[in-house]
């Protein structure tokens, strides 16, 4: 705003040279790295405790670098985790505190940095652009510190944002890969001229290209899981393949011979505290070509992703009717549209697509007994847990013990073979469910196992005939059967001997 | 079959809407409402009272068949018809951002449950959506619409002060997936809370099953939904996207790209 008052406004030529790109680049670097400012102007407000010892930006950049360290390609940080490896830091601004202060004030700085209480949960900056035709105007710049999201599994964790970590790495208006190179050489610089402190900065921004590679591939296997036709397999994802396998091999490469010259250096040097340095520096060096190693090991099976999923996702044919393509032809183009003019097709889609309500209409009756029930007490406890006793199971046979000696009795026919409604006749007499057994084994007796009765030693067998003879009962029908009783010989040839009707069906 | 109307056929008719306004219900298991659905499409007197008595209700009949049973639709206005105001249940439901949220929420799960074409027409189609790739393909096309946007060189960042200017995407992107919450449920004014929602809401509705958990919940679209998409809701967001005039119509094969891959 200062600039367009010093101008005159007829100067329209020399106030866009004041709105260029860059400058709208470096408002917004500035802009992010106000929520960080701003935990400093705030602390003092804090009411849970006297805040002001504690340096909060610095805190702010610990959890930053903590969660971007924890990202690889699935995961990212837990909130407990972040906190429990950031509080001994804010331990050491505050040692003789409270660690349950310590632990407020590191989780009211990430609650910060993920803004908590908006319905966004980011920040949002002002700045100017500038055009001949509009003239100057205010644009809103919204970005965020910290990301929540959901792991497959259901946790929810955090991601640094892409802004972050371009704040964190500080190359604001670089290219990855330049500032990479950038990186590299200053690391060899600082390493040759003994400065061990700013080479461990320069090894971790090199860490951060790498993590940025992998995110952004990460994005694109996700992509090409939902669809393969969103991502172009043709061109830019081999072009992004080869060129983060380019910068793993030229990484692997600085990497080892950096991790031997500071070797050396650690080894050489006779200073403790140098030595110490150069020593951490190994530990950071060598985790940085471990996240090189995975990087390449996602880049190798990057193309089976892409062919597995190609399989998956058969391509159909043309569609025979021509039907909306939902995707396309619906949900990008409302995507595009501003807020004002989007209220109109996504209502018309839900007011169509969810279906009916029903209205529940209150009938009286239901109410009122709904209304006087008493409410059922619940306790706590579902009440005491009965033993259960356990009986034996009951006889499954249909037929008593007795009723099978007193059916026994009735066809034990020594001499003569008598009727079947006799025999029921007297069964009746004593027990109405008799019949129905003594009824039972005659029909069995119409074809006596002769085989088993022999084997089990018997020396008699029952036998049923029908002699044509019709059967006159109150519950059954069919032939009058002649019930008798043959005796079984050991010696099958001379077996029938007594009765007739035995001899001819042995 | 029957030439005249008794009042006995008017209540068949009534019957067979009420049916119809069970999506549960199929004619499939109800040898009845089978047999008004035969009667239905066999008789064009019945259809046409049906139609009539569904028509003084405020609905309009969609389709009837077999699979889906009779398919009504509420009008504008009717008594039947799912007022956003109750569906949000929030004060939000009167802030234009949040209910256009919803019914992109709403959108996105047909078209991820459709994804082709073709799904939508072929009857045997039976689709299957998550509220993890709902979310996660909404993001990737906001993600894809920005950067086609920062390609044209447009600065897509909003004026101060017209909100209402601010383009859909832009506010979806925002909106943050998950939050971390003190019960440990969804909260609902995120991005997966409204998904998680919608399809929670569809299977109540009896227009989606759930299938697992997996995802954050995976569910599978019934004939009705496919029917009640593909018959109206298509239609008439198209209808509206007509009217602003923001819709290139397709050039008769009916295929537009999911989307071009050279864009990101």
């Amino acid at each position: 705003m200062l600039v367009s008052e010093r101008v005159s406004p007829n100067d329209v030529a020399s106030i866009e040279t004041f709105f260029d790109e860059g400058l709208e680049r470096r408002l917004k670097s500035l802009a992010c790295t106000g929520p960080i400012h701003d935990l400093d102007v705030r602390k003092g407000h804090l009411d849970f405790a006297g805040a002001t010892v504690y340096a909060m930006s610095e805190i702010a950049f610990q959890i930053i670098d903590q969660v971007t360290i924890k990202m690889d390609f699935d995961h990212g940080a837990d909130h407990d985790d972040v906190i429990a490896e950031v509080m001994p830091f804010v331990a050491a601004q505050a040692p003789d505190r409270d660690p349950d202060e310590h632990e407020r004030i590191t989780r009211w700085v990430l609650e910060n940095l993920i803004n908590v209480g908006t319905v966004d949960r980011g920040f949002r900056a002002f700045y100017g652009v500038y055009s001949p035709d509009a003239g100057y105007q205010r644009r809103a710049f919204d970005f965020k510190l910290l990301v929540e999201l959901s792991a497959p599994d259901g946790e929810i964790y955090l991601r640094t944002s892409d802004e972050a970590i371009n704040v964190l790495i500080g190359a604001l208006d670089l290219d990855v890969e330049s500032a990479q190179i950038a990186a590299e050489i200053k690391l060899e610089n600082l390493i040759r001229r003994g400065k061990l402190s700013d080479a461990q900065a320069a090894a971790q921004q090199a860490r951060y290209a790498t993590v940025r590679y992998a995110e952004k591939l990460r994005r694109m296997l996700e992509a090409t899981r939902r669809d393969v036709r969103s991502v172009d397999w043709e061109r830019q994802v081999p072009d992004l393949i080869d060129e983060a396998l380019t910068h793993v091999l030229g990484r692997y490469h600085a990497e080892t011979s950096i991790l031997d010259n500071i070797r050396e250096a650690r080894d050489e040097t006779v200073e403790p505290n140098r030595k110490l340095k150069a020593a951490t520096l190994v530990t950071i060096v060598e985790e940085c070509l471990d996240r090189h190693t995975q990087l390449q090991a996602r880049l190798l099976e990057a193309r089976e992703v892409f062919r597995s999923e190609q399989d998956r996702q058969q391509f159909s044919g043309r569609p025979k009717v021509a039907a909306i393509d939902l995707f396309g032809q619906v949900l990008t183009p409302v995507l595009e549209l501003t807020l004002s003019e989007a209220v109109e097709p996504t209502d018309a889609f839900f007011r169509a697509g969810v279906g009916l309500r029903r209205p529940s209409a209150l009938r009286l009756r239901s109410l009122i007994q709904a209304l006087i029930s008493p409410v059922a007490e619940r306790s706590e406890f579902a009440g005491e847990l009965p033993e259960p006793h356990l009986m034996p199971l009951p006889d499954p046979d249909v037929f008593t013990d007795e009723q099978w000696t007193q059916s026994d009795a009735l066809l034990d026919l020594h001499e003569v073979p008598r009727r079947l409604s006799g025999l029921l006749e007297e069964a009746r007499e004593s027990d109405p469910d008799l019949p129905t057994l003594v009824m039972l084994r005659v029909l069995h007796a119409i074809s006596p196992g002769i085989g088993q009765a022999l084997r089990q030693q018997d020396d008699r067998v029952l036998i049923a005939v029908d002699d044509g003879q019709e059967l006159w009962d109150l519950q059954f029908g069919g032939a009058d059967l002649l019930v008798g009783q043959a005796r079984l010989s050991r010696d099958l040839a001379d077996a029938p001997d007594t009765n007739n009707e035995e001899g001819e069906v042995a | 079959m029957s030439s005249s109307i008794s009042p006995a056929d008017v209540a068949d008719a009534a019957q067979l809407v009420a049916l119809g306004m069970r999506p549960r219900q199929l004619p499939t298991r109800d040898p009845i409402y089978a047999d008004f659905v035969r009667r239905h499409n066999e008789d064009p007197l019945f259809a046409e009272t049906t139609a009539a008595v569904a028509d003084g209700l405020g609905l309009t009949v969609l389709g009837c068949d077999r699979r889906t049973g009779l398919v009504v639709a509420a009008r504008e206005g009717s008594l039947f018809e799912v007022r956003m105001e109750e569906y949000v249940r929030r004060t939000s439901a009167r802030d234009r951002g949040e209910r256009a949220l919803h019914g992109l929420v709403h959108l996105a799960t047909a078209a991820l449950a459709f994804p082709r074409p073709d799904d939508l027409v072929d009857d045997s189609y039976v689709g299957r959506t998550s509220v993890d790739q709902i979310d996660g393909v909404v993001r990737q096309t906001c993600q894809i619409l920005e950067e086609r946007s920062a390609k044209l060189e447009e600065n897509s960042d909003p004026e101060d002060g017209a909100s209402d200017l601010e383009r859909l995407w832009q506010i979806y992107k925002r909106r943050p997936e998950t939050t971390r919450t003190k019960d440990g449920r969804l909260a609902p004014s995120t991005t997966r809370g409204m998904v998680s929602k919608a399809l929670k809401f569809l299977a109540d509705q009896g227009l989606l099953a759930q299938v697992n958990g997996e995802g954050g919940g995976t569910y599978r679209t019934t004939p009705r939904y496919q029917a009640q998409v593909r018959d109206l809701a298509a239609d008439a967001a198209f209808n509206e996207l007509l009217e602003l005039g923001v819709v290139a119509v397709a050039d008769g094969s009916g295929s537009l790209h999911v989307l071009d891959a050279d864009e990101e």
